[in-house]
């Protein structure tokens, strides 16, 4: 991607933005790094946000609900019945609602960011936020599976049934690396590199244009415009893989905590 | 990904690595999700079942509803189509006894009429016999009164003449027109 970068010109080289942008300057202290970041702001932000319009939208509980209502219904009914039910499914699919519906809005407001102008900087695009949200769903499901199953739980997760016995020592430590040690890992880092890839395309577009548009060559200008329309294709692609991530990683949760309540069905 | 961290640092640029966790951060997103996650388990999950397991009751208690009143909805209408029936079956009947007992009238009418008729006819019939009666009786007193008469003129006359007794019967018979004529007037 950097290798992309436009030749030098006449009036000065491009430097594209780099890995360091992600980190920007704190708020508090001002100017350090390893103070309160734009991010910790945004994530206690999103909280609010959330609890907020759900209390609001859940609030009246009328049978014949109003628009806002509506919409909180439409987004729960999202979560509940096309992720939980579909996924999970049976009777006990609605105790991991409160999870999955927390984690998937949480996530979608924290991406969302970076399609929101003036913010313009998903959460996530550092690492430890998505850290956090793989751990916890990482032990939910662990432990969903251990108080289903017992310690069973571990054999039947990693040996699977019908296998021939040769095979095995071969595939059980697949199933361990696979189901134990990679699936976290891409949980949380598919989470983190698209928005980090993201938002580095749009830092990239934007930097891209400013270089082009101060060019005093009039064709250089004009391909600003080029690179504008590219910036917003990709800026749309960017707001659809948020709310997509934050679907995809919702969904995965469902998975994992399907695969742990029904690890002897598998 | 990779190529990225080695161009950066080949660049010579002291840049961190993206994946390496800021513990602050790390920590704000735990507390950030668990006070969500208690907001959404406490509130709005509660409240968006609540609100869900209300309507469907109200959908199928106005389904039942609904059922109930179509089921009194046919009985009524059943009830009616019995009712209807049984007018029709009460006016058919009254209509026929109409009809019987018209005929019965009828029939009394005739009868009667027939029996006032036959009852006048043979008052007339008594009263004709009765008049016949009187009329042959005094026709006979008459008769004998005239025989008597009769004979008294023919005695008076000496009936030994046959044409003398011719004259006389003559004149009687005469004097009898003559009577009745006068009688007639």
């Amino acid at each position: 991607m950097i290798a992309l970068a436009l030749p030098a010109q006449d009036s000065g080289s491009f430097t594209p933005p780099g890995i360091d942008e992600m980190h920007l300057p704190a708020i508090l202290p001002w100017g350090a790094h390893d103070g309160f970041s734009k991010q910790m702001l945004l994530v206690i932000l999103s909280v609010v946000i959330i609890a907020t319009f759900f209390i609001l939208a859940a609030r009246k509980q009328q049978l014949v609900p109003g628009k806002l209502q509506f919409a909180g219904e439409m987004a729960y009914g999202f979560v509940r019945n096309g992720i939980a039910k579909d996924i999970i499914g049976g009777k006990d699919f609605i105790k991991y609602v409160p999870l999955l519906f927390s984690l998937f809005f949480f996530i979608l407001v924290n991406n969302i960011y970076g399609a929101i102008p003036v913010i313009q900087l998903p959460s996530f695009s550092h690492v430890g936020g998505a850290y956090v949200m793989a751990g916890i769903v990482y032990f939910t499901w662990i432990i969903i599976g251990i108080k289903k199953n017992g310690l069973k739980y571990f054999k039947l997760a990693t040996v699977p049934s019908g296998v021939p016995w040769y095979i095995l020592p071969i595939v059980v430590p697949i199933e361990i690396i696979s189901n134990f040690l990679v699936r976290p890992v891409t949980h949380s880092l598919r989470l983190f590199a698209t928005m980090l890839a993201g938002h580095l395309i749009v830092m990239l577009a934007g930097s891209g244009i400013e270089f082009l548009v101060m060019q005093e060559n009039v064709l250089l200008k004009g391909a600003s415009v080029l690179v504008l329309v590219g910036a917003v294709a990709m800026y749309m692609l960017e707001a659809l893989i948020m709310a997509l991530q934050a679907y995809v990683f919702t969904l995965l949760t469902a998975i994992y905590i399907e695969g742990a309540l029904h690890a002897d069905s598998h | 990904m990779n190529q990225l961290i080695i161009s950066a640092a080949t660049e010579g640029a002291a840049e961190a690595n993206p994946l390496v966790p800021n513990v602050w951060e790390m920590g704000v997103v735990l507390v950030g999700f668990a006070v969500l996650m208690y907001i959404v388990v406490k509130f709005v999950v509660p409240m968006f079942e609540k609100t869900f397991a209300e309507r469907a009751e109200a959908i199928e208690g106005g389904i039942a509803k609904a059922e109930a009143a179509q089921a009194e909805a046919s009985a009524a209408l059943e009830e009616y189509k019995q009712q209807l029936t049984d007018a029709r079956a009460e006016a058919n009947r009254i209509r026929e006894e109409a009809r019987a007992e018209g005929a019965q009238i009828l029939a009394d009418l005739k009868a009667k009429a027939a029996a006032e008729s036959a009852r006048i006819t043979e008052q007339a019939h008594a009263a004709i016999e009765s008049e016949r009666q009187a009329a042959v009786v005094s026709l006979r007193s008459e008769v004998g009164t005239l025989a008597t008469t009769l004979a008294g003129r023919i005695v008076g006359e000496a009936l030994t003449d046959d044409q003398r007794s011719a004259r006389v019967v003559d004149r009687f018979l005469a004097d009898l027109e003559t009577q009745s004529a006068g009688a007639a007037k």
